[in-house]
């Protein structure tokens, strides 16, 4: 047998080239050709109307090409951009056009398009457009949404999106009878995905051949195919969109079209000359989409071992501007909340809510974030009430292993029912408190007080819905150089999909991995494709890989049975030599190059290898060259689509050390328990783990969007808005890893992506708490980011109000 | 995020330089680029004359003689902090220094171009006024030396004329009954500090002579607070505690989006009182030292 690589920390193939600078990003496609650059004219006001755009003079300056406005645009391009994901309850759904008609309702929402000579020249000319405004006012922050005294959309009353309910179970009765209840208040502040890589967009237009090519940094290559295509009225023939190396995406490049990245392929068709847009810094603040900003309370009743009877939880989601992606960051939250837990009657009711700020849609986590810090502070909140470990109550409340699949009686965000599929929470918790060491914490607490210093630990626990379908497919082709290429449709931002992948597909075909090459998000290569986002891409291009290779594999066998005249189940594939099993080396074996030839009938022959194959040299000239059941080539391709998702969980530890004097925040340590099934190489998903609690870290303790009463983002800047540094992430995480494989994938994989960023603002304000109680007993932590200026100030309340 | 047009001259020698800023009253001075660079992509500030100095000769020296720390205004922070000699004349500087930014950020941006930025959030203009030091600057009718209890007009505005080239910072080198101290709190190792605070305290016959503190980020201006009577000769609780509301009283701690004006207030109380005993446990060191040696 070919040594197994699933399982084993095979090197990222990408990692040479990602650090030696050699990586392909949207900026770097066609530099040096006959480009121009596209600037946009953005709002600088969070609401007003547009009385009038005066464009003239800017086409007289030197080098611009073009000026666009709304009314410059036809067709479906004058349209608004689509509502991609619509949902029953989305009863106000609205969004943006490509250029604001009339209306501006964020600062940074696109107003002109400008394409120039350079990018220079292109900002130059924005400078010369006259935008006459009426200011509206604006509405900012959930509770300016909630009193509604100024609406966003006129036509949208109560600012109200969207209205959603769902119950299992009589949960107002349950608390009412409960022998003990709580009511929380809980928020979570604005944040945002900030790529490395914002967006970018080039495009190309052939007028030979009447075909469009486009670059994007994208998460969804065939979505923005399909979106130019039908805006720009061409057919879906005439439109290729590839992804080449991406910075980064982390949820905020799952939104298309976004607005570039149609102007941009209508400005290379009009202009006849290839065209680039590149987001600066500024412009991915406040255009491109932000997450997490929800504001929840929470009604709970529990009996004396903590276990939860009822739990009713209503929430404001503050969607922004305009509600592109619909309700899927909510919906998600409202779900997924429940964690590992089984309330005996679950009600939650949320109302999505317009504001004037840039619009949401989903960021690493999707909602999770916050529905995590909603169910873990309520089980803090229940332990401290009770007066019990913190643990305890968790175990008290979990799904057991024996009850799997668990079905919540509830509706997912993929319209399927919330139906765990498996997973062992108690094991889970046990090797938690032992990688953080919970038993011995007491006696380290001791140790710290006795040097004046103040520390704490907290825990939280999450179960996260991954591999969300429809589908994913790919392609697996063994060339007759015996090399096989591997397209799956889906995109790469860094995840190590040529590694993943290449390692799925040298077990299944019996190759070596060093002979896999595998490209992504290249509609040339595989046309059919969902999209890169909700942890998806190793289950389901995963199993899409695994499940094509397995079809090349049969072709390989058939074909070499044919000529080593063998029975197919005698043969075994190692290292991309097809042998039969038992005879020594070198006799009765081909190798898969030879097999590719021969699975070719060719007319013509240009080298050796296409010689043999020939249709004059090879088979029995009595029957057709190609089988009627057969194709030439030595290809497989297949597509997975699950029944429903598949559900992988963790659980996080942190001990923090909170200062005495300036309330500063260290992390002493940070342990990390994590199921995601079967793990396809462990070196990456621990790379997702370290990447998803640095993110975290910055979620928790440091970033927020900070918009002013006006609207405007007054820390529109990586100076203001602080994304962690190496040096305010922990240098070392703890990781253990439980592996329950998912019964619904070939693989037994479920997703890892976005699992280390979910339980962060939990875990933090339950550790913070936690260290505080001694010195300020009762000091709750109810919204997250917390800075040390805000626990200051916590403190100074809570010394005044004891 | 790309600057607006403006012309670019790049000077061989210093009086050339000088003519170029003259001759136009939109002219902006290019050294280390660290400030003035993201200003210019982001379009808030748009000279039309940018007078790039890093051509000039023999500007970028870091000496120590018996008048201070001479730095030229091309010697590189990261020239200024790599220096034993500085280090030992007036150890205040490099400790300053070390807080400044970023590695790739100090090997680019000058100390003295910092000084002249004037940012009261800066920890090198603070440093020259607590020390005492001063800028020489030059202009087309001749130089002169700008005192640091005189650089600084406003936020983000020094006492320089348009047509004036700062050509070297000098800090004074530190006594042997001095010592000194430095801390700050950022909410990021490398930005900009909450509170930061400065000390030079002198001790003689184990009772501090003088004190002085200087402050970051918690008023318009580097302010140098004199705290010497408040601590009448020693350091105490209550000493400190009446140091930090001397220092108080002249400074203006503000609300932004990182801190409070509260919890400023209460970093000036901590600060304080840490790089006050810094100092002076450094002082009473260098005593030591000199006594052993």
């Amino acid at each position: 047998m070919t040594t197994k690589l699933f399982g084993e920390k095979v090197p990222r193939v990408e990692d040479q080239r990602f650090l030696r600078g050699k990586g392909r990003y949207v900026d770097d496609v066609l530099v040096g050709h006959d480009l121009l650059h596209a600037a946009v004219l953005r709002s600088p006001h969070a609401h007003a109307r547009i009385v009038d755009i005066d464009v003239s003079g800017v086409l007289d300056v030197d080098g611009v090409h073009v000026v666009w406005t709304h009314d410059d645009l036809a067709g479906a391009m004058a349209d608004p951009l689509p509502l991609l994901i619509p949902h029953p309850q989305l009863t106000h759904g609205r969004t943006q056009y490509a250029l604001a008609k009339d209306e501006v309702n964020y600062v940074g929402e696109a107003i002109a398009f400008v394409v120039a000579d350079d990018r220079y020249l292109a900002e130059d000319a924005l400078g010369r457009i006259r935008v006459d405004y009426e200011f509206l006012p604006p509405v900012v922050g959930v509770e300016s949404a909630r009193a509604a005294e100024h609406l966003v959309h006129d036509d949208v009353p109560g600012n109200v999106a969207a209205r959603l309910e769902q119950e299992n179970g009589d949960a107002r009765g349950a608390i009412a009878a409960a022998p003990h209840t709580l009511s929380l208040d809980l928020t979570i502040e604005r944040s945002a995905s900030t790529p490395m890589e914002g967006r970018g967009t080039v495009a190309r237009w052939d007028p030979d051949t009447g075909r469009l090519t486009v670059w994007t940094s994208t998460q969804t290559s065939t979505g923005v195919r399909a979106a130019v295509a039908a805006k720009l009225g061409l057919d879906l023939a005439q439109v290729d969109v590839i992804t080449p190396d991406v910075g980064g995406g982390f949820g905020v490049k799952i939104n298309h079209p976004w607005p570039e990245e149609l102007l941009v392929p209508l400005a290379a068709r009009t202009l006849g000359r290839p065209v680039k847009f590149t987001e600066d810094r500024r412009e991915h603040f406040i255009s491109s989409a932000h997450e997490r900003g929800q504001v929840h309370h929470v009604e709970v009743g529990y009996d004396d071992d903590g276990r939860v009877l009822g739990l009713d939880v209503r929430f404001w989601h503050d969607n922004g501007a305009y509600t592109p992606y619909g309700l899927i960051v909510p919906i998600i939250t409202s779900t997924q909340l429940l964690g590992p837990y089984k309330p005996g009657a679950y009600r939650v009711v949320f109302e999505s809510l317009y504001t004037n700020t840039v619009m949401v849609t989903p960021y690493r986590g999707a909602g999770r974030p916050q529905g995590c810090f909603v169910m873990e502070r309520t089980m803090d909140a229940i332990a401290a009430a009770l007066g019990k470990d913190r643990t305890e109550v968790r175990a008290a409340n979990f799904i057991q292993p024996d009850e799997f699949p668990y079905d919540h009686g509830l509706v997912f965000q993929d319209g399927r029912e919330l139906e765990y599929d498996s997973g062992d929470y108690p094991g889970s918790l046990e090797k938690l408190k032992a990688l953080i060491g919970w038993d011995e914490f007491p006696v380290f607490r001791e140790e710290m007080e006795r040097e004046g210093r103040r520390v704490g630990i907290g825990l939280a626990c999450y179960v996260e819905g991954t591999g969300v379908g429809p589908y994913e497919g790919a392609h697996v082709h063994v060339e007759t150089s015996g090399k096989v290429k591997v397209a799956t449709g889906l995109t790469t931002q860094g995840q190590g999909h040529a590694t993943a992948f290449a390692q799925i597909v040298a077990d299944a075909l019996g190759v070596r991995f060093d002979r896999v090459e595998v490209v992504t998000g290249d509609t040339r290569r595989m046309p059919y494709a969902v999209g890169t986002f909700a942890s998806r891409a190793a289950v389901m291009s995963g199993s899409a890989v695994h499940l094509a290779a397995l079809r090349a594999r049969e072709k390989v066998l058939k074909i070499a049975a044919d000529a080593l005249e063998a029975a197919e189940d005698d043969l075994e594939i190692v290292d991309g030599v097809v042998s039969v099993r038992g005879t020594p080396d070198g006799t009765a074996s081909i190798d898969l190059g030879t097999v590719a030839v021969l699975s070719n009938p060719l007319r013509y022959a240009f080298d050796e290898a296409s010689k043999a194959a020939t249709q004059f040299s090879v088979g029995d000239p009595g029957k057709p060259p190609v089988a009627e059941d057969d194709e030439p080539g030595l290809e497989g391709k297949d597509f997975y689509s699950p029944e429903r998702s598949t559900f992988a969980n963790g659980m996080h530890a942190v001990i923090v050390e909170t200062d005495a004097e300036t309330a500063e925040i260290r992390i002493l340590k940070y342990a990390v328990v994590h199921d995601c099934g079967r793990l396809i190489n462990p070196m990456i998903v621990e790379g997702q783990i370290h990447g998803g609690v640095a993110q975290g870290v910055g979620g928790a303790l440091l970033e927020r969007m900070a918009y002013d009463e006006s609207g405007q983002l007054v820390n529109a800047s990586f100076m203001d808005f602080l994304m962690p540094y190496v040096t305010e992430v922990p240098a070392h995480i703890d990781i253990d890893h439980l592996e329950t494989p998912s019964p619904l994938n070939p693989l037994g994989v479920k997703g890892a992506g976005e699992a280390g960023v979910i339980p962060s603002a939990a875990v933090f304000a339950s550790a913070i708490e936690d260290a505080e109680a001694s010195y300020h007993p009762g000091l709750a932590i109810t919204a997250m980011p917390i800075s040390p200026s805000d626990l200051f100030a916590l403190r100074q309340r809570h010394e005044e109000s004891s | 995020m790309k600057p607006a047009p403006f012309a670019f001259v790049r000077p061989q020698g210093l009086q050339h330089a000088l003519e170029a800023l003259a001759a136009d009253p939109g002219a902006k001075v290019l050294a280390g680029g660290q400030s003035l660079v993201p200003l210019l992509s982001m379009r808030l500030a748009a000279p039309t004359t940018l007078v790039d100095i890093n051509a000039l000769p023999d500007l970028d020296h870091v000496r120590v003689d018996e008048g201070g720390v001479h730095v030229g205004a091309l010697a590189r922070h990261a020239d200024v902090l790599a220096s034993d000699h500085v280090r030992r004349a007036q150890p205040l500087v490099s400790l300053a220094l070390s807080h400044v930014a970023h590695p790739t950020i100090r090997n680019r941006g000058t100390t003295v171009g910092s000084i002249v930025h004037a940012d009261a959030a800066a920890e090198m203009p603070m440093v020259l006024a607590l020390l005492g030091g001063s800028v020489a600057v030059a202009s087309r009718s001749g130089t002169r030396t700008i005192p640091a209890a005189e650089l600084y007009a406003g936020p983000l505005e020094s006492t320089l004329h348009h047509d004036e080239i700062a050509l070297e910072a000098t800090f004074p080198v530190l006594a042997p009954v001095d010592g000194i101290g430095f801390e700050e709190i950022a909410r990021r190792h490398g930005d900009y500090a909450l509170v930061g605070v400065g000390a030079i305290v002198r001790v003689e016959a184990g009772t501090i002579a003088s004190a002085r503190l200087g402050y970051l980020s918690v008023s318009d201006v580097p302010t140098v607070v004199d705290v010497t009577q408040a601590l009448a000769g020693e350091l105490s609780a209550g000493s400190i505690e009446a140091a930090s509301e001397v220092a108080l009283r002249q400074l203006e701690p503000a609300d932004d989006l990182h801190a409070t004006a509260a919890y400023r207030s209460r970093l000036v109380r901590v600060l304080t009182a840490r790089v006050l005993r810094a100092a002076y446990d450094h002082a009473l060191d260098r005593a030591r030292d000199r006594i052993e040696s």
